[in-house]
């Protein structure tokens, strides 16, 4: 990466810049926010055909050693052992308190081979973390620099193997390294079917532009980017799930198997068994404001009688859903689908429906 | 006759007879984004110069339009209730705000012609 100022720049700049992208800074970068097609019709076509997002701020771990598995079983509420090759898993780094430090996928590639795909705005504190756990294996993490492009939606497949990479074999949360200093999952972040494809920077321009050069692939920038992930009820970390959360609260125990959550010897597993035995202090839920207008990240809620009640995590338009989404905490009481909710935006109460999530049906190729 | 004036904050505003449409610009309307929700003062009220009337929503993020001068409300543009889009369509025609009765028309002395505005933008 480059450093020059205060924003990382992509490696890919500048054909982001003659696609016409608008930048702005994310995480550290300066990203492609919107292209000319505009956040809206960004977001549909990604759900209709294809949509290429260029994800090299986010930060890759290759975990390598006999003690690789040990290292992500005691960083990770996972079971890296049971992990079959080529297996991918959505956990997390978590606390001492159990709060989540970052939200990750891991994907094993061989017996004593793992790679963790983690959040930008996370980099350095998820690689300091990760390499003090594993100072006491047998391992070594090694961070790459590498162009990491995700091709989102129906034509995801079909596009990528024209592009010359066939992962038509891959199944939803699987990874290979299909080639030198590759690595491709079927994943995402946008509740589609797809790929995030990692590379070398000296192979990344040929390879983006023999995906555009599909008619049904176009540069999709952050800002559908997040409301694609929205809509498909993702979490985004710092936001939705923070160091001050707990997978309980967060609803995302279906990340971590049962047989850990009682014997696992994983960072935070003490606390995570008393959030278990205590039950969840708040939920997190989906948000349906009744009207048109959006309620946006920040805005606190209230219930019927005016108390507090929360607030939102995330929020936006929903350009899939037609109406306004939003994700937010709410006391477990209000919790249940239809509960009604008020959130504060510019001194009115907009009443919202708790609403079940996703608010766009996942179309992940399961096999 | 009717004269166009335009502000620091890419607003326009028609005035004539002593009444100002009042918008955004192309140039505010393609930095913004699809709009999604537009939420319009009510008819009557009494705004200063400077004062949020208008907020425009992306899908993206909310962003206040400014009164040009002070005045009060006399009439918004229902249409953008069910079809906010219109600001981005036409942001210098059917994409209109809001119309007020100016209160001191000396304030439009400040403010930008077509020619300045666009050297502003660039």
């Amino acid at each position: 990466m480059t450093d020059t100022g205060e924003l990382f720049q992509l490696p890919l700049k500048d054909l982001h810049e003659a696609a016409g992208a608008r930048f702005g800074g994310f995480a550290g970068w300066s990203m492609p926010i919107t292209y000319p097609l505009g956040v809206l019709k960004e977001h549909l076509h990604t759900r209709e055909k294809a949509g290429l997002f260029d994800i090299s701020h986010m930060k890759l771990f290759l975990v390598t050693g006999s003690g690789a598995g040990d290292a992500l079983s005691r960083a990770c509420p996972l079971d890296a052992a049971a992990l079959v090759a080529n297996q991918s898993k959505y956990t997390f780094f978590l606390n001492d308190d159990a709060g989540i430090i970052d939200d990750l996928i891991v994907t094993r590639l061989g017996e004593e081979r793992f790679m963790v795909v983690a959040n930008a705005g996370n980099a350095a504190t998820d690689e300091k973390h990760l390499k003090a756990v594993a100072a006491g294996f047998d391992c070594t993490v090694e961070p790459l620099d590498r162009v990491f492009l995700a091709l989102q939606g129906p034509a995801a497949e079909a596009v990528m193997t024209k592009a010359g990479l066939d992962l038509s074999a891959l199944t939803f949360m699987h990874g290979v390294e299909p080639r030198d200093d590759w690595f491709a999952s079927r994943s995402g972040y946008t509740g589609e079917d797809g790929f995030e494809v990692a590379m070398p920077w000296g192979e990344a321009k040929a390879f983006a532009e023999a995906l555009l050069a599909d008619e049904a692939v176009e540069w999709i920038g952050l800002a559908a980017r997040d409301s694609l992930r929205l809509e498909a009820g993702l979490c985004l970390h710092g936001q939705d799930i923070t160091p001050d959360i707990n997978p309980v609260d967060a609803g995302l125990m279906w990340a971590i198997p049962k047989s850990l959550r009682e014997t696992g010897g994983f960072i935070g597993a003490d606390a995570l068994r008393s959030a278990i035995a205590t039950g969840p202090q708040r939920k997190r839920v989906g948000l349906k404001p009744e009207g048109r207008q959006p309620v946006r990240a920040g805005a606190k809620l209230f219930d019927a009688n005016g108390n507090e009640a929360g607030q939102v995590t995330s929020g936006g338009f929903g350009p899939s859903a037609g109406f306004p989404v939003a994700m937010g905490y709410v006391p477990v009481a209000l919790s249940t689908s239809g509960s009604k909710i008020f959130a504060e935006v510019r001194g009115n109460r907009v009443p919202l429906d708790v609403h079940p999530l996703p608010f766009t049906q996942h179309r992940y190729r399961k096999g | 006759m009717a004269t166009t004036y335009f502000t620091e904050d890419h607003e326009w505003l028609r005035v004539e007879g002593g009444v100002a449409t009042v918008g955004i610009t192309d140039y505010a309307q393609e930095q913004l984004g699809d709009l999604v929700f537009v939420e319009l003062p009510e008819v009557g009220r009494t705004v200063a110069k400077g004062d949020a009337a208008v907020v425009v929503e992306s899908v993206k993020a909310a962003s206040d339009v400014y009164a040009p001068a002070d005045g009060e409300i006399t009439e918004v543009n229902d249409a953008l209730s069910s079809d906010p889009a219109l600001v981005n369509s036409s942001p210098d025609g059917t994409g209109w705000l809001w119309k007020m009765k100016l209160a001191d028309e000396s304030q439009l002395e400040g403010l930008m012609d077509e020619a300045g505005y666009k050297a502003m933008i660039g």
